[in-house]
């Protein structure tokens, strides 16, 4: 007996779809009150916020959709949500 | 730390789904295998032939994500791979708490060496929003809207913890997206004991409850912080440990206002008394579990 195979995705492949595009409030730090707590890369539901060599965070802009939930739950308001504009 | 959930997902700004699916993966580390029933969590990780997960993950059917992870585990044990490998079954409320039940009933009492999380976002929210076993008490849904002659969803949530007890379930454990270390522990605890273990993981949805999508995690503390969902272990059917609320404890307006899901509770004739009913459902919570 022979079971043929379903679907088959390769792992990580959704990253060809650039979210970013579906934001409308980007997401900028103040690194000036950054603690480093690491809160905005843990709660990120986009995984759209990167380390930096220096301890800091960056956002990843192709994929970050905005949400803000990270400029909420920032304990040092060190992020504000810019409305985009073209 | 990089998630083995990646970016590119189509869930909505602020998904509570995208949020489990990432600490579960913080938990259970690369060592995995993931089933996922249908609903949201699968729809947006994995439109075809593209995937979200940097894991071996399989879809389901809805109602039988409990078979096919027992399935997988009793293959990897029959060919002698079984080794630290954790199998983890990662569905909504609807695929877990309705149409999921029989398979899951039957994985647990047959013991399988599994760990089943539920993603309890208290509708059916891939379809638009229709109520589901976990849909609190005088939610509004688009199947229990509110109206001249209802206040919404008249019925309280299924006790979803306790059913999986009563299946002698060495480890069952609640938790909260608003906890995200707790959940990762609790997560991690239950992949690493024998035996099937269950984690049911409260997770506010911005679109289906109407709230801001950068909510998400504060409604999810207030719903701890009110009482109206404990966060408790329990270990071979008794409780063994709570998250006591303590100072933290606010009155249940707090967490439904918030949310477009209740807004007829501050609007309608009579509600005061509706919202006297769901404070003594959090009271009861805090009583039973004492959180105080």
């Amino acid at each position: 007996m022979s079971i043929q195979l379903g679907g088959v995705c390769q792992p990580g492949t959704t990253r060809a779809n650039k979210t970013g595009s579906w934001r409308t409030f980007r997401p900028v730090y103040d690194y000036d009150k950054c603690i480093k707590c690491k809160l905005c890369e843990l709660l990120c539901p986009d995984m759209a916020v990167l380390p930096r060599d220096d301890g800091f965070f960056e956002f990843d802009y192709d994929y970050c959709k905005g949400c803000g939930i990270c400029a909420n739950e920032c304990p040092k308001e060190a992020i504000d949500m810019v409305l985009e504009e073209k | 730390m990089k998630s083995l959930f990646t970016s590119g997902h189509r869930g909505c700004a602020g998904c509570c789904d995208a949020m489990v699916a990432k600490f579960t993966l913080m938990a259970a580390g690369e060592d995995c295998i993931v089933i996922s029933p249908t609903g949201c969590l699968e729809v947006m990780s994995t439109p075809y032939p593209e995937t979200s997960w940097e894991v071996p993950w399989v879809h389901s059917l809805f109602e039988n994500a409990g078979a096919v992870a027992s399935g997988v585990e009793a293959a990897l044990k029959a060919m002698g791979k079984k080794g630290d490998t954790k199998v983890i079954a990662l569905g909504g409320d609807g695929a877990t708490i309705d149409i999921g039940m029989r398979s899951i009933s039957g994985a647990f009492e047959r013991g399988h060496d599994i760990t089943y999380v539920c993603i309890d976002n208290e509708a059916y929210m891939n379809t638009g929003v229709q109520r589901s076993g976990a849909t609190p008490f005088d939610a509004s849904t688009t199947t229990s809207p509110a109206g001249k002659v209802s206040y919404g969803n008249p019925r309280p949530k299924k006790n979803m913890p306790a059913i999986m007890a009563a299946h002698g379930s060495p480890y069952i454990a609640t938790t909260s997206l608003g906890y995200p270390k707790d959940m990762i522990k609790k997560i991690k605890k239950a992949t690493e004991i024998e035996g099937p273990t269950y984690i049911h993981a409260h997770a506010p949805c911005t679109t289906g409850w109407g709230f801001d999508t950068s909510k998400t995690v504060e409604v999810a503390k207030l719903a701890v912080q009110t009482g109206l969902w404990p966060l408790y272990e329990m270990e071979n059917g008794e409780v063994t440990k709570v998250r006591k609320i303590g100072k933290q404890k606010k009155p249940v307006e707090d967490y439904l206002k918030m949310q477009k899901r209740f807004k007829h509770l501050f609007k309608m004739e009579g509600a005061g008394e509706q919202l006297k009913l769901i404070q003594a459902l959090a009271d009861k919570n805090i009583e039973d579990f004492g959180l105080e």
